[in-house]
C-alpha cells in the first residue's frame, strides 16, 4: 500500500524509515517491491535487458548489418543465432536490437503515463462537466481499435522514425490508465486527508499533487508498465509489417526480414525464434513487475498456498488462503436431508462496488 | 433503458469520432501520393471514381474544409470507400465485403471461445487459490507475452509442412470455390484451425488472470461466507455467489479490451495468408493503398462498437442494478 500523505499538520515522522548506521536492513525494508519474489525477478530480467540495450552493440560480435559468405547458417559456435540470407550475424542484430525496442517502449510508456495522470487525475478530482467530457475522451481512445489507428497514421506519416513511432504509440494508449487513475481519484477525493487539506485552504493544485498523487504511485507505475508491455508489442508489430522505417534494428526488423526472406519455408527457425523469445521475455518480465505491484496493493492476491493440514483427531482440512476453514460438522454417509425450500436462486447482495 | 441510450449515443458519437479522424488524416499526409497514383490510373478511372477519390483525400482545393468535410460524410453515406488501388478497378467497399466474413468467422468466434474459456479457467483457479492451478499463472503471463503473430510462426514452422494436416497458409484449398458445400466448409474449417488456436492460446490467458483476481476478491465477500456458513455446496457458491459477481467486471473488461485483441487477431491473418481484413491492411501497407487502409479502418471500428454494444446487452442482462436505475 502507498504510503498515506500526512495532512498538513501531521507532520510525524513515517516510523521506521529512518535507517540507523551500520545496521544492515533487508532491502524490503525500505522497498517492499523488493520483498515480492515475483517482482525481484522481473526487475533483475529488466535489468539485464537495460544492460544489454546500453552496451549491447559494442558486446555484438560483428556488425549486424555486415553480410558475409556464412549464408543462412544454424547456431554455431561462430554465429550463436546463426545467420540471415545474407550472411549476418543473428546474435548481434538482437543485442543491437535491444536498444531501440526499450527506447521505443519506456518513451512510449512515460508520455502515455503523463497524459493518463493528466486526464484520469483531473477528470476524477474536479468531477462535473469536465469529468464527463474527460471520460468520453478517454472512452473514446480505448474503443477504437489502437493498432488500426496506429497503422492507419503511420502510414500516413512519411519516414517514421523510432521517436515518433514512440509518440504515436504513447498518444493513443494512454486511455486505459486514465480511466484507472480517474477511479482511484474519485474515491480518494472524499478521503479525511484531502477534505482537511482543502478546508486548511490549499489550492486544488497542491491537493492533487501533494495529497493525492502519492496515493496513486503503485496504480500509475502499475499502469506505466502495462503501456510499456503494450508499446514493445506495437512497435514490434509495426516493424515486422513494415510500416516504421526498417533500417535501425529492433526485434521487429528481424523478424520482418525472416519473414519477407521465407524463413519459414526454409526452417530457419534460428531466425525468428530468438527475437521472439527475447520479446516473450522481456513482456513476461514486465508483467512480473506488474504482478509484483498488484500483489503489494492488494494482498490477496498472492498465490501463496499451504498444503493440507491434520487436526488432532486426525481428520485433514486443507487450509485455503483467503477462507476460513471448514471442517465437515459430521461424517458424509449421516448427511441429512437437505431442505430444498426457499433456496436463493441468485445472490441478491452484490458487492457494493 | 437509460443505461441503454447512453452507451448508444457514445458509442454514435465514437464512430463520429473515428470518421472524423479518418477525414482529417489523409489531409496530413503531405506531398501527394494520392494525386501520382490517379495520375498513373488517369486513362482506367471513370470520371466519377477521380471525384470520389477527390473528396476521399481532400484534393479538392476549391472547396472550403467543411464544404469538404460535407462531401465526405454524403459520401460515406452512399457507402462509396472509393476504388482500391491494389485491387486496382474494384471499389473498397467491395474489397472489404469480401474480407469481411473471414474476419468475422475466425477472429469473432476465436475471442468469444477465448473469453468462455478463460474466464472459465479463471474462476477455477481464483476459488482453488494456492492449489496447483496456481502454476498455471506464470504459464498464462508468458504465453500472453508472445505477441500472437510469432506464436503462428512457430505454429507454421512447427506443425505444418509437406504432408501435414494444417496447411501453412490461405483460407480454403487453391482452386475451390467459395460456395456453401461441405467440400468448401470442410476445407475453411481446416485452414482456420490454426490460426484459431494460435489466438486462443495468446489470448486466453488475459482473461483467465482477471476472472482469477476478480474470483479472488470476490471470495472474501461476506455473502461468500454466508453461503458457506448456510451449508450450500462448493459447487453451488463458486458459480452462483462468487463467479456470476466476479464475472461483471470481466465482461465490462471485454468490451473495452476488444479493441486491443482486435488489433492483435489482426496479425495473425497476415502471418496465416488468411484471407480477412488484417491480411488486406497488410497489403494495403504495402502497396500505399490509402482508400483501402482507410476502409479497413473505419469498419474494423464500426465492429468493434457494435461488438461493445453487444457486450453492453449482455452486461445488462446479467446485472440487475443497471437495470433498476431505468
Amino acid at each position: 500500500m502507498a504510503v498515506p500523505a500526512g495532512t498538513v499538520d501531521a507532520a510525524t515522522p513515517a516510523g521506521p524509515a529512518t535507517v540507523g548506521t551500520g545496521v544492515r536492513h533487508r532491502p524490503g525494508r525500505r522497498l517492499p517491491l523488493l520483498r515480492n519474489r515475483k517482482a525481484m525477478t522481473g526487475l533483475i530480467t529488466l535489468g539485464f535487458f537495460a544492460v544489454v540495450a546500453v552496451i549491447g552493440p559494442w558486446l555484438a560480435p560483428y556488425d549486424p548489418g555486415r553480410r558475409s559468405a556464412d549464408l543462412l547458417q544454424p547456431p554455431s559456435g561462430q554465429h550463436w543465432f546463426g545467420t540471415t540470407h545474407l550472411g549476418q550475424d543473428i546474435f548481434s542484430q538482437v543485442l543491437v536490437g535491444t536498444r531501440g525496442v526499450l527506447l521505443v517502449g519506456f518513451t512510449a510508456g512515460i508520455v502515455a503515463t503523463l497524459l493518463a495522470v493528466v486526464v484520469g487525475v483531473t477528470a476524477g478530482h474536479l468531477g462535473g462537466v469536465a469529468d464527463e467530457s474527460l471520460s468520453v475522451l478517454s472512452n473514446v481512445f480505448l474503443v477504437i481499435p489502437a493498432l488500426p489507428l496506429i497503422i492507419i497514421v503511420s502510414a500516413a506519416i512519411p519516414e517514421s522514425g523510432d521517436l515518433t513511432i514512440a509518440l504515436l504509440i504513447g498518444l493513443t494508449s494512454w486511455a486505459w490508465g486514465a480511466r484507472v487513475l480517474r477511479a482511484q481519484t474519485l474515491s480518494l477525493r472524499r478521503r479525511d486527508f484531502v477534505e482537511a487539506a482543502r478546508a486548511t485552504g490549499e489550492s486544488t493544485w497542491r491537493i492533487i499533487a501533494f495529497e493525492v498523487l502519492p496515493n496513486l504511485t503503485a496504480v500509475i507505475s502499475s499502469g506505466f508498465i502495462g503501456t510499456v508491455i503494450f508499446a514493445v508489442m506495437s512497435q514490434i508489430t509495426l516493424a515486422f509489417i513494415g510500416i516504421s522505417s526498417i533500417s535501425p534494428w529492433n526485434w521487429g526488423t528481424i523478424l520482418y526480414w525472416a519473414q519477407s526472406q521465407q524463413a519459414l519455408a526454409q526452417g530457419a527457425w534460428w531466425w525468428f525464434v530468438p527475437a521472439g523469445l527475447a520479446i516473450a521475455l522481456l513482456g513476461t518480465a514486465l508483467a512480473l513487475v506488474n504482478f509484483g505491484i498488484d500483489e503489494l496493493v492488494s494482498p490477496r492476491l498472492r498465490t501463496s498456498g499451504s498444503g493440507p493440514i491434520r487436526t488432532p483427531d486426525g481428520r485433514t482440512v486443507r487450509m485455503r488462503t483467503g477462507f476460513t476453514p471448514v471442517l465437515a460438522s459430521a461424517p458424509p454417509q449421516s448427511r441429512q436431508p437437505r431442505r430444498q425450500r426457499r433456496r436463493p436462486t441468485t445472490t441478491r447482495r452484490s458487492s457494493r462496488e | 433503458m437509460r443505461f441503454l441510450l447512453q452507451r448508444l449515443a457514445f458509442y454514435l458519437f465514437t464512430v463520429w469520432a473515428a470518421i472524423t479522424i479518418n477525414f482529417f488524416l489523409p489531409r496530413l499526409i503531405p506531398g501527394d501520393p494520392v494525386r501520382s497514383l490517379i495520375a498513373r490510373y488517369q486513362g482506367q478511372l471513370s470520371a466519377d471514381a477521380i471525384d470520389s477519390l477527390y473528396v476521399l483525400f481532400g484534393l479538392d482545393q476549391e472547396r472550403s474544409l467543411w464544404g469538404q468535410y460535407v462531401d465526405y460524410w454524403a459520401q460515406l453515406l452512399r457507402g462509396d470507400l472509393g476504388l482500391s488501388f491494389t485491387f486496382f478497378p474494384t471499389p473498397v467497399s467491395d474489397v472489404i465485403g469480401n474480407a469481411l466474413p473471414w474476419t468475422v468467422a475466425l477472429v469473432g468466434i476465436t475471442t468469444l471461445v477465448s473469453f468462455a474459456l478463460g474466464t472459465g479457467l479463471g474462476v477455477l483457479a481464483g476459488w482453488r487459490r494456492g492449489s496447483w492451478l496456481d502454476g498455471l499463472l506464470p504459464v498464462t503471463t508468458f504465453l500472453s507475452s508472445i505477441p500472437y503473430f510469432w506464436l503462428g510462426l512457430v505454429a507454421i514452422a512447427l506443425l505444418t509442412g509437406p504432408g501435414s494436416f494444417f496447411p501453412s497458409s490461405g483460407g480454403y484449398e487453391p482452386g475451390l470455390v467459395p460456395a456453401f458445400d461441405t467440400i468448401f466448409l470442410g476445407s475453411a474449417l481446416q485452414h482456420s484451425l490454426l490460426p484459431a488456436a494460435t489466438i486462443l492460446v495468446s489470448s486466453m490467458s488475459g482473461w483467465v488472470l482477471s476472472m482469477r483476481n476478480m474470483m479472488v476478491t470476490v471470495a472474501a465477500e461476506d455473502y461468500i461466507t454466508v453461503a458457506h456458513a448456510k451449508g450450500l455446496g462448493e459447487r453451488r457458491v463458486a458459480l452462483h455467489y462468487a463467479a456470476r459477481n466476479a464475472l461483471l467486471p470481466n465482461i465490462s473488461g471485454f468490451a473495452l479490451s476488444l479493441g486491443f485483441i482486435v488489433g492483435g487477431t489482426l496479425l495473425v491473418e497476415i502471418v496465416f495468408s488468411y484471407p480477412g481484413l488484417g491480411f488486406q491492411l497488410f497489403q494495403a501497407v504495402g502497396a500505399k493503398d490509402y482508400p483501402l487502409l482507410q476502409g479497413i479502418f473505419l469498419i474494423i471500428t464500426v465492429s468493434v462498437l457494435v461488438a461493445n454494444l453487444l457486450a453492453d446487452l449482455a452486461y445488462l442482462a446479467l446485472d440487475p442494478r443497471t437495470r433498476k436505475e431505468g
